[in-house]
């Protein structure tokens, strides 16, 4: 340990003990005072502190707010048509709820002042009012009816389904990043089957080759002899509508004004899609696909103006625990205009054009070569496509 | 206010400064039977006290060592290897250990501290004292839940010392991350010492929580009805029910999680892809768990927030001497809450896909439990006002938890309401929210208990002037730690990150984290005044010299200060009144005991 080290320890010790010899002190100097005494002055300094913690305490909510509120998301707006319906609730929550907040605290700081310990008084014999009762359970049970109304009809919008013409992107998690995969030409999403990922080669499973899964059955029947040997081989047809399916993990690419809905997926543990810009969060389960939807409403070079930092990115945070490099799985989405997107798009090669190549088949072979993979599978499982 | 010279036997009985064996008295108790394996409810809330107390420093030390991280997330300090080994290489804790204190953190403090430490403390200490009973229904089943307590607790901290660490996946457990070895290095041998450890806790809080209804309902001494007994009473039985129909759930949760770790079964898991291979298992959904989590989860909140509000209102009375005011209506909050804890769970699942139209049945019913909450605020404040109060620590603390819980539960209204948690879903917001509403409060709460009733544990007064240091600190550190992150909520600064520098979103309140951080350090430097004060006073503190040193209503100040096994030397008081005649017809206080005087007014 080093010497600073001992010397804080020292400092903390010897301020205990100082403290500790005060506070022995006092209760000597109390019984000598006479306890009543000692009582009514300790009493008095409380009180007054009270009011002192009041005072200084809603100055210190003002300041405090000073300091942080421009660093918060609260004084630029949201990225996102819905993201605005949020703002709105947080308004108006924070009107509610504040109105609350100061009325109860200086009440109650202030009782603890007003009525405290006086010989010449007496506490007021008071133990029930059903009227009051009555009026302070059915004033808060009207307020909150009012922000479940807002906040309901806002849910409902913001949850819906997404507009008929959103560009659908399909977003997945995993230990610790995010990849994006647009459909190609086609407009369709190739089909895909975690049992077929390939780190490296094939990220997502897709199918694009003929694939036979062999299901591995446990040695020796038990007891069921007279059945007929089960066919233990699946044989899965590659899909062609994955070819030209567009997978990268460098950026999700939206369009300024035009909805685009996110279906989610993860391969390991739950992430959680996280977009503090659009004010929007949905997480990403394994084996649940979920979607989300909005309609960004400035690119990210207009919010590098509006926010006044040029090296402004929207970002997405993990919001869900998912193991020790959860602090680290950031993306990036970019906002950009529908000629920047066409522009984009153009210069993305199929994912199946890398793997292809990479094993010498021409990518314009619609039926590629039969290779077969083998997968361990559980005798239980029954082989499922996922569609999306 | 009578003396104790009018007693039995009071001195036959000392208790506690008395640390020797050769000291029997005439229970031929020896010190395995008084102090280890005591069947008697006061030695057993004390036990309760001081595992909770041990457990809250080790916690609390959690959340200094990675507050440092957070608040110097470039600096190394070389004196934590010193004393963390491997966990701290080069000064600076390792990302799985940072993860594995975080999640220790939630997991001691909610279950070990806050449950254990604070019901299991109070519900053994005032149930019988304050009913009149002279023990548990079941003294012998009341010890193992004891034991049971204390042997999660060992099974929880030997997690620490395995080679893959304790769990760190977050308190809340979820898998795969919690159900996969493959996941996170903690999720290995660690996870499943944290689901035996929390199987022994939850068989404790069974043991436990069946003898607090049990002797609630029957044990009550005669005139002692159901509407007389102390609202700490009606707190502790409703937190008993609220355990006993919970905690099953989430045993039976985490079995199937073993089952999914060790047997191939696939309650929790579909479709997963990781360390380079599919897994067999197909057809479970992760979201299962949380519902069964949450099950427990919710009620959980109340059952550390119940017994907290019911030690306030009593001491609050007390202090004011005044009656509570509208006790019923406390009584029935409490018992709307109890109901509503049930009805409300998926509000911590808004974002994992859940149906929208179910999401917005939650949103209603966890904005209703705002109700009884604002009805119980305006119940303490009307308590105080015209009061003539009297600031004992535990009145201060009594105060500081009502500030606390309007702080906290106003904050609640934003996250219950699906439309805003969807922004702030796992940011800083909702650390700001609990731990002020559930953490501090209830930490508050349990102050004002111990203080409070330190003289009828031990026969000895704590020191006043620390316990009013401590007071101030703790009140204007929570503040200043918890007040700020609902900014850096705001912002969307997501939880359970060990570095922001790398996110342009939010590496915005490096200077702030700082600050949180060191005030974080300081209040932790005072709650060790706090347990100083506490077994100096054991010991050496000032002796209670009247039996009922705060002129309260209640039982448990008609025993002697120092009550043995039995409680009542003689016989058992029998009760005329309700615990709350305060200032009634000009008297401070009528004990419960006093029979209706023949003029006396009725309330």
């Amino acid at each position: 340990m080093t010497t600073t080290g001992f010397f804080l320890l020292a400092i903390l010790a010897l301020g205990f003990l100082i403290t500790f010899q005060i506070a022995k002190a006092s209760e000597y100097v109390s019984i000598l005072k006479g306890e009543k005494k000692a009582f009514e002055q300790n009493n008095r300094i409380n009180a007054f502190l009270m009011v002192v913690f009041l005072v200084l305490g809603l100055i210190g909510v003002w300041w405090c707010n000073k300091l942080l509120y421009k660093k918060t998301l609260l004084p630029y707006p949201s990225a996102s048509e819905l993201g605005t319906n949020i703002d709105t609730m947080m308004w108006i929550t924070l009107a509610i709820t504040g109105a609350v907040f100061f009325a109860t605290q200086i009440l109650l700081f202030w009782f603890a002042y007003k009525y405290q310990h006086s010989d010449k008084r007496k506490a007021f014999y008071y133990p029930h009012n059903n009227k009051l009762e009555i009026i302070w359970t059915t004033i808060p049970a009207i307020a909150l009816c009012v922000l479940v109304g807002f906040g309901l009809f806002y849910w409902f919008k913001i949850t819906g389904e997404a507009p008929k013409d959103a560009m659908v992107v399909e977003v997945t998690g995993k230990q610790f990043q995010w990849i994006y995969r647009y459909p190609g030409k086609d407009n369709t999403f190739g089909k895909k089957y975690f049992r077929l990922i390939s780190p490296g080669s094939n990220d997502l499973g897709m199918l694009w080759n003929d694939t036979v899964l062999v299901k591995e059955t446990k040695g020796g029947g038990h007891g069921d002899h007279g059945h007929a040997p089960v066919d233990n081989k699946t044989v899965i047809k590659a899909d062609p509508a994955g070819y030209d399916d567009i997978i990268q993990s460098s950026a999700l690419y939206v369009v300024k004004g035009e909805p685009v809905k996110l279906v989610i997926n993860a391969q390991d543990v739950i992430h959680d899609v996280g977009l503090p810009h659009f004010r929007l969060k949905m997480d990403a389960v394994p084996g649940t696909p979920t979607t989300l939807w909005f309609t960004p409403t400035y690119t990210t070079e207009e919010m590098k103006k509006i926010t006044g930092n040029p090296n402004f990115e929207y970002e997405i945070a993990c919001d869900q625990m998912c193991g020790n490099g959860h602090y680290t799985m950031r993306g990036v989405v970019k906002v950009v205009t529908r000629d920047e997107f066409i522009l984009w798009r153009a210069q993305q090669k199929p994912a199946y054009a890398a793997y292809a190549e990479a094993r010498g088949i021409a990518p314009a072979n619609a039926a590629p070569a039969d290779t077969t993979q083998a997968t361990a599978a559980s005798a239980a499982a029954p082989v499922k496509l996922a569609n999306n | 206010m009578s003396q104790d010279s009018i007693h039995g036997h009071p001195e036959v009985v000392t208790t506690h400064e008395v640390h020797h064996d050769e000291h029997h008295g005439h229970h031929k108790e020896t010190f395995i039977t008084k102090y280890v394996f005591s069947q008697d409810h006061k030695m057993i809330a004390k036990q309760f006290l001081i595992t909770g107390m041990v457990w809250a420093v080790l916690g609390g030390l959690m959340s200094v060592l990675f507050r440092l991280q957070l608040g110097y997330p470039n600096e190394t300090f070389p004196w934590l290897e010193d004393i963390l080994g491997r966990w701290a290489k080069g000064g600076r804790i390792s990302v799985e250990n940072y993860y594995s204190l975080v999640t220790m953190h939630g997991t001691v403090l909610v279950f070990f501290v806050l449950t254990g430490g604070l019901s299991g403390t109070f519900a053994n200490f005032l149930i019988p004292l304050q009913i009149g009973a002279r023990d548990m229904a079941s003294p012998f089943l009341n010890m193992l839940s004891y034991w049971f307590f204390f042997g999660g607790s060992i099974v929880i901290l030997a997690s620490f010392f395995v080679q893959t660490g304790p769990f760190s996946g977050g308190w809340t457990f979820y898998p795969p991350l919690s159900a996969l070895g493959d996941a996170s290095p903690g999720s290995k041998i660690g996870a499943d010492l944290w689901i035996i450890g929390m199987a022994l806790f939850v068989v404790s809080s069974l043991l436990g929580g069946l003898n607090y209804i049990s002797t609630i309902l029957n044990m009550r001494t005669k005139g002692m009805s159901m509407s007389r007994v102390p609202l700490t009473v009606w707190a502790l039985l409703f937190t008993a029910v609220l355990g006993v129909l919970s905690f099953p759930v989430l045993l039976s949760g985490l079995i199937l999680l073993l089952f999914d770790r060790h047997a191939g079964t696939s309650f929790y898991l579909s479709d997963i892809f990781i360390a380079g291979k599919a897994l067999p298992n197909e057809g479970g959904s992760a979201i299962l768990f949380q519902h069964l989590f949450w099950f427990l989860g919710h009620p959980e909140v109340y059952i550390i927030i119940l017994p907290a509000m019911g030690l306030v209102s009593e001491i609050m009375a007390v202090n004011c001497r005044k009656p509570i005011f509208g006790y019923m209506a406390m009584v029935g909050s409490m018992f709307a809450i109890a109901i509503l804890a049930f009805l409300v769970w998926a509000h911590h699942m808004f974002v994992t896909g859940l149906n929208p139209f179910l999401g917005s049945v939650f949103v209603l019913l966890t904005l209703l439990i705002a109700v009884p909450s604002a009805i119980k605020v305006f119940n303490w404040l009307t308590t105080m006002w015209r009061g003539n109060i009297r600031f004992t620590p535990a009145m201060m603390f009594a105060v500081g938890f009502v500030s606390l819980f309007i702080s906290g539960g106003l904050t609640g209204i934003f996250l219950g309401n699906s439309t805003l948690d969807i922004q702030l879903h796992d940011t800083y917001f909702v650390i700001a929210h609990f731990h002020i509403v559930m953490g501090v409060s209830a930490f508050f709460g349990m102050f004002a208990g111990v203080y409070h009733w330190f003289p009828k544990m031990y026969g000895r007064y704590m020191n006043n002037t620390l316990a009013y240091i401590h007071f101030w600190v703790t009140l204007v550190g929570a503040y200043l730690i918890f007040w700020p992150m609902h900014y850096e909520g705001l912002a969307a600064m997501p939880r359970r990150y060990m570095d922001y520098s790398a996110w342009s979103s939010f590496n915005q309140f490096e200077g702030l984290n700082q600050f949180i951080s060191t005030v974080a350090i300081i209040v932790f430097a005072v709650q060790l005044l706090f347990l100083f004060n506490f077994f100096y006073s054991i010991f050496k503190g000032r002796r209670v010299t009247s039996q009922n040193p705060y002129g309260a209503t209640t039982l448990e100040w008609t025993t002697p200060i120092r009550p043995g096994h039995g409680n009542w030397p003689g016989e058992i008081p029998e009760v005329h009144r309700w615990a709350y005649d305060y200032g009634k017809d000009d008297r401070s206080f009528i004990p419960q005991t006093e029979p209706i005087g023949a003029h006396e007014s009725k309330h």
